[in-house]
């Protein structure tokens, strides 16, 4: 197998020192044989493979898109720092032109953070690749961008902060919701009044192995991001998809892991989760970096992998083709879908009830956005968790047109702050966040 | 008395220690063809009329392995690697005579695939009919588990002359590293053997009774026999008899930058505390990226006899060397002829350095010593800005812990040291523009062999325990054994220090010697569905490379 070798960046950081505690699956070893995989297949010695040292995102980068309660530094410790400013690092590589691509092979993880952080859920405390995208627009301009998440979970987070952006398409590629956390991500949810299909769900049944992941990277998601068009494709590298994963139910290789990555091809990658830390992730992270490094990635297997006993039925293949059949129609009607969205009102609002499973937080939310056909729309959003920590955050999007702002402006300046333990201000266009 | 000989490329110096000064020096030109005869003249020289047996010990820095290595002077060698999964077979195979096999064993040392003996045997009979004597036995992660590669062996040495492991070049990981390192051992394994054979003989020839050690590419010593069994250990050991010779001139006990500036080249190297830094996996030799301990050092292509010349509207200096200075007759103008128009060295015919300087001024369109001033302070700036990349490398090397991040560890260098013909006229340019004060040490021109004569004895034990399987693992000694699973990282660290000084004394140190350093810590969690069923203890200590006691900080020489 020939193939053209890329310059690739790896930023790796297992955060040997962390753990949200000594048996969570987010601990200390979850990295650790990764790293001896990748030390003892020399892979840093390769010319085209260049390691870099992480940097710290600040709590501007953070504050550019989430609303942190009370703030960013009361929901993170050094290591989602370090985290998202792995992501930051790799981006910076990329779009420097100093690597073709890169690799934050870092943890703790992020997708399943939302824009307003009351704490951890599902491993997460903030959206690393969001953290990332938003740093690399207000560094280096305007970009549409296009996630791929490959994670088994649904990142929820993720499309929550960008369900009412235009400009970012995010794609999940999960488990059925109906049958693992975070039970969303239904083809139905296919983004927001101002940004109809932007967001596309892609749930898989349990048990879909190789086959099932590739025929819809090739048959749906590849002619998505074809017709899309994206400046930068970055991946969402979950690793949770394995045969021997032990919290989800899928049946993935490292091979097909390597495989995705290089059909995909995307200018950063960004890992998410991924929990079979023995037997599943040296091998998955290996195939990748190879991968993307143009590197053979041919003899890249696990110790046990057999085929024959991991192959999916001939009922999951009908079922995803079918799936995949339903959701390349839906998105090739989304103009059609994006005019039935109902004008009758200015401001369209939906509530939310949001559980935080680390922290054991219930947050109860109102999102209102403005419907506009100019910009991704005025947002405000009123959060309360567990009934008492109440604020209200009013959003600018990137791009937003005149009314939007002016509208924007006007509502901050005028929201009573008593209500309130705190107002944010959140130009994302201007760069600017306020708190009052 | 301690005797210490450099057989470098063009001389062969010689310096004899006593009562903590140097008490004499000798130079000899260096026979390549024969590296023993230049050992010879040099000890006979300088040991004339000397008292033999005041001789503490002998130290020999020699180009023997690395010129065997750069000449292609080596023996054809089968390998026979243990690859598993991972990077594909054809990015592995070093030689026409590499074999792969089918067992293998996965990052834990756990076995996955054991050895199919029929494959073993064709292996060893095809390596026969090929008339091969030196057989390398490498594994993918035989750092973890060795039994895999001495099991081979067990099976085939009868059919040999010499077998090499994976297992024992280096207890770190890097497969292509552990494969390339074996089969430079084994391929140099006979020459430096037949060598070391020599310079024993030679020693009991004229009865001296002190041990004979051998500097290593890590700026350490071992007694020759010893060395003798990994020669892959004393590649390389010329830039590392440098960096010794200036660490015992300078007596740096602080962040500093050595420099050696030669004709072709300069070398940098960068000292942390006072201790010289090393390569973060291993040097590297004609390609060759190994596992062998080294110091950790730059060479670029600027030194006194570089060419200058000018070319679209810019000065360049190197990497080329075309010959001498032109004040010595050579053909181009130079950083030497430089510095010789500006008066800061009175070497050589000044007319003919001005003449050639002359004609690139008159290209440039500007005086003769305006074109030697850009001359000499290009070359200050661009060994300056090498040095600078390298310090910004260092302090840019990846971390893996939070603590790391956060304590975010510089090195800043408080002194530039600097050795070579050059460095009198060059020194204190180079120290404003590197912003530290500098230092010319004495005895320079002897700084290698006095960096033998006093470096003392370094290696490096790597110790796993890995509590849910049971078994501990000190892998340069080729020792596994059982433990329990209450075994502890602080049970890990008293052996690995016992071990460590064993090995050490083993290898020729003295007991003042043995100042052991921890420098792996780690201790792990094994978790297996939500409960712990273990713990993965990861230790490594080492001797680091210094001076022999007596010859540290406090003493001058």
């Amino acid at each position: 197998m020939t193939k053209s070798l890329k310059k690739t960046g790896l930023i790796f950081f297992p955060a040997f020192d962390w753990a949200i505690s000594s048996t969570h699956p987010e601990r200390e070893e979850r990295l650790l044989y990764t790293q001896d995989q990748v030390f003892e297949e020399g892979l840093l010695d390769f010319d085209n493979i260049i390691e870099y040292k992480p940097g710290m995102c600040t709590y501007e980068d953070i504050n550019r898109i989430h609303i942190c309660v009370p703030d960013a530094k009361g929901v993170t410790t050094e290591s989602h720092l370090i985290s998202a400013g792995g992501a930051i690092t790799a981006a910076e590589k990329v779009l420097e032109g100093e690597v073709d691509n890169a690799f934050a092979l870092v943890r703790p993880p992020g997708h399943h953070a939302m824009t307003v952080v009351h704490g951890n859920r599902g491993f997460c405390n903030i959206n690393i690749e969001a953290v990332m995208i938003e740093h690399i627009r207000n560094k280096y301009g305007h970009k549409k961008i296009a996630i791929i998440d490959t994670d088994c979970h649904h990142g929820d987070g993720t499309q929550d902060i960008y369900w009412h952006d235009p400009d970012t398409l995010y794609i999940s590629i999960h488990q059925d919701g109906r049958t693992l956390y975070p039970g969303s991500g239904f083809p139905d949810e296919f983004g927001g009044p101002n940004a109809v299909g932007a967001t596309v769900n892609i749930p898989l049944p349990p048990k879909t192995s190789e086959e099932g992941f590739l025929y819809v990277l090739d048959h749906l998601i590849l002619p998505i991001l074809d017709d899309f068009k994206p400046d930068l494709v970055i991946n969402s590298a979950g690793q949770d998809n394995h045969y021997t994963d032990p919290i989800t139910d899928m049946r993935f290789t490292a091979h097909g892991y390597a495989t995705l990555n290089d059909r995909l091809s995307p200018d950063i990658a960004v890992l998410e989760g991924g929990y079979s830390v023995e037997t599943a992730l040296p091998y998955i992270n290996v195939g990748i970096i190879l991968a993307m490094a143009g590197i053979d990635y041919s003899f890249v297997r696990e110790p046990d992998y057999n085929p024959d006993a991991i192959r999916q039925s001939s009922d999951i293949t009908q079922y995803i083709e079918k799936v995949a059949d339903v959701i390349h129609n839906l998105w090739k009607n989304r103009r059609a879908e994006k005019a039935k969205v109902d004008r009758s009102n200015e401001f369209v609002t939906r509530h939310k009830s949001v559980y935080y499973d680390t922290d054991g937080i219930s947050e109860d939310q109102e999102e209102t956005v403005r419907i506009c056909d100019d910009c991704g729309g005025l947002l405000t959003i009123d959060s309360r968790a567990n009934f008492m920590d109440r604020i209200f955050a009013v959003i600018i999007p990137r791009r937003s047109c005149p009314t939007c702002r002016k509208k924007g402006e006007e509502i901050f300046d005028t929201t009573d702050k008593k209500a309130y333990r705190n107002v944010y201000f959140q130009d994302r266009e201007k760069d600017i966040f306020l708190v009052k | 008395m301690i005797l210490g000989i450099d057989v470098g490329g063009t001389h062969t110096d010689a310096v004899l220690i006593d009562n903590y000064e140097v008490k004499k020096t000798a130079k000899v030109l260096t026979n390549q063809e024969n590296l023993i005869e230049s050992f010879h003249q040099a000890a006979q020289e300088i040991l004339k009329a000397e008292d033999l047996g005041k001789l503490d010990r002998i130290v020999l820095s020699t180009t023997m392995s690395t010129n065997a290595i750069v000449q292609g002077k080596v023996d054809k060698v089968g390998m026979i690697l243990a690859s598993g999964p991972g990077l594909s077979q054809a990015m592995l195979k070093i030689n026409e005579y590499t074999h792969f096999i089918s067992g293998y064993v996965n990052h834990r040392g756990i076995k996955i695939a054991d050895i199919n003996p029929e494959e073993i045997t064709s292996i060893s009979e095809s390596l026969r009919d090929n008339a091969i004597r030196h057989v390398g036995i490498v594994g993918k992660f035989s750092t973890r588990n060795p039994d895999l590669e001495t099991r081979i062996s067990d099976m085939i040495n009868g059919d040999f002359d010499h077998i090499s492991f994976g297992h024992r070049m280096s207890g770190n990981l890097n497969f292509p590293r552990r494969i390339a390192t074996t089969y430079l051992n084994a391929a140099i394994w006979n020459t430096y053997n037949n060598f070391a054979g020599e310079v024993l003989k030679f020693v009991d020839t004229i009865q001296v009774d002190a041990p004979i050690y051998i500097l290593k590419a890590d700026g350490g010593t071992s007694e020759i026999s010893q060395s003798a069994k990994y020669p892959v250990g004393t590649i390389l050991s010329g830039p590392a008899a440098s960096i010794m010779g200036i660490l015992s001139l300078s007596q740096c006990g602080e962040d500093a930058i050595a420099l050696d500036i030669g004709g072709t080249t300069t070398d940098i190297a960068i000292f942390a505390d006072g201790v010289p830094l090393l390569e973060p996996f291993g040097v590297t030799i004609e390609g060759h990226k190994t596992l062998t301990r080294g110091l950790r050092s730059r060479s670029i292509g600027i030194g006194g006899d570089s060419k200058v010349h000018w070319e679209n509207g810019e000065l360049h200096i190197g990497p080329e060397r075309i010959g001498p200075a032109a004040a010595f007759g050579g053909p181009h103008p130079t950083p030497t002829d430089a510095m010789i128009i500006l008066g800061l060295t009175d070497i050589g015919d000044s007319q003919m350095a001005e003449a050639a300087v002359g004609r690139l001024a008159e290209k440039i369109g500007t005086s003769i010593e305006d074109t030697s001033k850009m001359i000499f302070d290009k070359a200050c700036r661009l060994i300056a800005d090498a040095v600078q990349d390298m310090i910004e490398e260092i302090n840019n090397k990846p971390v893996y812990t939070i603590h790391e991040i956060i304590e975010d560890k510089k090195i800043t260098p408080k002194a530039l040291f600097v050795v070579g013909g050059p460095a009198r006229p060059m020194a204190s340019h180079l120290g404003n523009l590197l912003g530290c004060p500098t230092h010319i040490p004495e005895h320079a021109e002897v700084a290698n062999a006095i960096g033998a004569a006093l470096a003392r004895t370094t290696t490096e034990i790597t110790l796993l325990a890995d509590t849910e399987k049971k078994t501990l693992t000190i892998v340069e000694e080729g020792i596994q054994q059982e433990i329990t699973s209450k075994f502890s990282r602080h049970d890990g660290i008293a052996i690995l220090q016992d071990k460590l000084r064993e090995r050490a004394l083993k290898m020729g140190a003295n007991e003042a010697d043995l100042e052991t350093e921890i420098i792996e810590d780690q201790e792990f969690n094994m978790v297996r569905g939500y409960y712990t069923t273990g713990k993965n203890i990861r230790l490594k200590a080492q001797i680091k490379p210094g001076l022999i006691s007596g010859f540290r900080k406090d003493v001058s020489l």
